[in-house]
């Protein structure tokens, strides 16, 4: 089979440029901490979510000198809680789950998003240094009042 | 070796009953497509008898599944009666109950859509739960493509079987890489609609585990785009150099590119599901890096494809190194309409990359910047080039003519396409990295400060959406126009001939047990632990909603 010089050429560069790339991405998600796309592995029985903990009491909660956990439900349409605020510089350890469809957790203009599927806990660390108000939204159809579902989350 | 020219008359008919479909869904699917701009814009608010999202299922079955597959049936039966001789009896019945399997189908499920028992959009994430008629209906979808692609895979082995020792004609053999992929892609989605969606819609079993559907969702999803992109780049591949008067750059190369798109499209489903909980992150890493490996084919096919052009300019006498871009056809829409849909193809491989970057996927999963990216590669890279097709194959078909003035047209509705496009899927793009949602009816939240951003970019998705319609009206006039009142004639569908160096073709390149051998171990390898793992360790089942 006749390759093209140039072709082999091409092929090496892309080759090369593609090999570089994978190892910085699989650098940074696997030796940092916090940056793998979240991929909790708990399960919850779907239909016993507002009677198992931690989502019998959904909140923000203190658990280090800096560091939060922020228990949410997600139902079409509404979060539990809706209105949260977060002191400015908290590390905070969102952790989710859905009482009935897939939800999408999205805070607009940040990295946090994680889907929420029945029978799972999903969980994302982030840290908020901008003060200010944010905008939770629910980023997956749920129902025909999808658009409806969303959070404010205020950062002091 | 003889030479057919024509697509024979009975498997003219045939495909034309698969475009007809096609064109009409298009038709509908684009006037909803702009609705739900002008309704995301705010512009306009739906009467209370038409909800948003069921409009917005409509569009993404009509176009995703129904266009596309109608389409792509029409384009490989016309093409195989064209390159291997006209389909033998049994392979043109196979077809037509194909057809008409599909047809039912996509009737059935269209009119669940339109009386409201199936708001679930086209990917109907349980446990969102639709009629058991419309799972039927995607079920009879593709058990009719089966028997459409045994017609295919029949006429090959016959070509074959009639002329030992040749290598089959180009066409032929990407139309069988074309059919492979799809069948072995279509698995998932069959078990999961039979054996998950059906049983449980209809009540027999009282919950389903939604991680394993979702995963065989996409187990299909993924190669279901290269299902869409195959058959475009057969045009590129062998169409295209024939228009521009010249030969196919590398058969053998070509022939390679397909086995791997083949092998690479299966093991990759997982970039759908990076921000999903319950897949482990190694092995999404994994399908991370099988998902990089397809740029290897890709690269490959824009080497020969640019080859192919610049070899063509120099021929003509083109000076410089960028001079032979001029002396391309650019008042022939059988070019231009199929190589804007390659330029699309550039910031929209970009942004494949992006979107399948493992961590980065965050910026813009389920934000309208996805939206955006499938409308750059499905709605201008795939749509473009079958547009482009359908300006010769329809003509060709029916026996008329392209006629000059359809030609420019032509021309005029493939760059409003593109300027439509450009501006709809810019602003979606770039109002997505804001963070702006997908399939959401309304996104101003209520005024909130962070939203307020999006409006500005809802309103130039309109306006695209607009400039879209206007060609989408523009070309079923045309399409009506050279199928019935185009004067008579006969228009060339076009086959590359290849150039005398490529003619010897490794054996092992027609061995299609050994690719679907090798496919079946890395669709194992990538899969088989997470699928057991997702089935052991599953959480309760869900009971179906119906939130609509
Ligand atoms: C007139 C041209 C078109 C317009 C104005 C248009 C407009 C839109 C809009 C605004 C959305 C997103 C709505 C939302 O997420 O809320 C959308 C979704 C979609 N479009 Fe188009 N589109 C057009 C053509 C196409 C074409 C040619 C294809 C593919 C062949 C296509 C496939 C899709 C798909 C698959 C979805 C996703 C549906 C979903 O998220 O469930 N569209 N379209
Ligand atoms: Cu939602
Ligand atoms: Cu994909």
């Amino acid at each position: 089979m006749h390759i093209h010089k140039l072709e082999k050429v091409w092929l090496i560069i892309g080759t090369v440029t593609l090999i570089a790339f994978l190892t910085t991405i699989g650098l940074q998600a696997f030796t940092e901490e916090h940056k793998a796309p979240p991929s909790e592995n708990e399960i919850i029985d779907p239909e016993k979510v507002l009677e198992t903990a931690p989502f019998d009491d959904p909140g923000l909660k203190q658990v280090g000198e800096n560091e939060y956990e922020l228990v949410i439900v997600l139902q079409s349409y509404s979060f539990t809680p809706n209105k949260i605020e977060i002191p400015q510089g908290a590390e905070v350890k969102i952790i989710v789950t859905t009482a009935d469809v897939v939800h999408g957790f999205e805070i607009a203009g940040t990295n946090v998003n994680m889907m929420v599927t029945p029978g799972y806990i999903n969980t994302m660390t982030y840290t908020f240094d901008k003060p200010g108000s944010y905008l939770i939204l629910c980023n997956e159809y749920c129902g025909i009042g999808h658009h409806l579902m969303s959070a404010e989350l205020e950062v002091i | 070796m003889s030479k057919i020219l024509k697509v024979s008359k009975l498997d003219g008919k045939l495909s034309m009953a698969h475009f007809i479909v096609a064109f009409v869904s298009v038709g509908l699917a684009g006037l909803f497509g702009l609705i739900q701009t002008l309704v995301r814009s705010e512009l306009i608010t739906l009467p209370s008898f038409i909800n948003y999202y069921q409009l917005l299922t409509a569009h993404g079955v009509l176009m995703a599944l129904i266009f596309t597959t109608f389409f792509i049936f029409g384009f490989l039966h016309a093409g195989m009666s064209r390159t291997t001789g006209e389909l033998t009896r049994g392979n043109r019945r196979l077809a037509w109950i194909g057809f008409w399997l599909m047809t039912i189908g996509t009737v059935l499920a269209a009119l669940m859509i339109v009386v409201g028992e199936a708001t679930v959009l086209y990917t109907f994430y349980a446990p969102l739960q639709a009629s058991p008629l419309f799972y039927i209906g995607l079920a009879l979808l593709i058990v009719g493509t089966y028997f459409s692609g045994m017609s295919t895979i029949f006429q090959y082995n016959k070509w074959r079987k009639d002329h030992p020792g040749e290598t089959s004609p180009l066409f032929a053999y990407m139309a069988v890489a074309t059919v492979v992929l799809w069948f072995v892609a279509t698995v998932g989605v069959v078990i999961t609609v039979l054996f998950q969606f059906i049983p449980w819609s209809f009540g027999w079993v009282e919950t389903i585990n939604v991680s394993l559907s979702r995963t065989l969702f996409w187990y299909f999803g993924h190669p279901l785009v290269y299902f869409w992109l195959l058959p475009a780049y057969m045009v590129w591949y062998i169409m295209l150099p024939k228009i521009l008067g010249t030969k196919i750059f590398s058969d053998s190369m070509a022939r390679l590119a397909f086995i791997l798109f083949i092998l690479l499209s299966f093991p990759v489903g997982f970039h759908h599901q990076l921000l999903e909980p319950g897949i482990n992150e190694g092995w999404k890493f994994i399908q991370v890096i099988l998902t990089f490996a397809v740029i290897v084919p890709s690269l490959m096919t824009a080497f020969a494809l640019f080859a192919t052009f610049e070899m063509r300019g120099r021929a003509l006498g083109s000076k410089g190194i960028f001079g032979w871009f001029k002396k391309l056809p650019w008042k022939d829409v059988r070019f231009v309409a199929p190589f804007i849909g390659m330029l699309a193809f550039i910031p929209g491989g970009a942004g494949g990359i992006i979107n399948a970057s493992n961590q980065m996927n965050q910026v813009i999963h389920n934000t309208i910047w996805v939206t955006g990216h499938f409308h750059l590669t499905v709605g201008t890279t795939v749509a473009l080039t079958f547009i482009g097709v359908s300006y010769l194959i329809v003509p060709h078909i029916r026996g008329r003519v392209l006629t000059k003035r359809a030609n420019s047209l032509g021309i005029y509705q493939s760059v409003l396409w593109a300027v439509g496009m450009l501006i709809m899927s810019g602003a979606m793009h770039f109002s997505g990295l804001l963070g702006n949602p997908r399939r959401t009816q309304v996104t101003s939240y209520g005024g909130h400060e962070v939203a307020s951003g999006w409006g500005a970019y809802e309103v130039a998705m309109a306006v695209g959406g607009t400039i879209l319609l206007i060609s989408i009206i523009l070309y079923i006039g045309l399409i009506i126009y050279l199928a019935f009142f185009a004067p008579k004639g006969v228009e060339e569908f076009p086959i590359g001939e290849l150039a005398e160096q490529n003619l010897k073709l490794p054996a092992i390149m027609e061995n299609w047990k050994v690719w679907i051998g090798i496919a079946i171990g890395l669709i194992l390898f990538a899969y088989s632990i997470p699928i057991i793992d997702m089935i052991q360790n599953a959480p309760p089942g869900s009971p179906g909603f119906k939130f609509w």
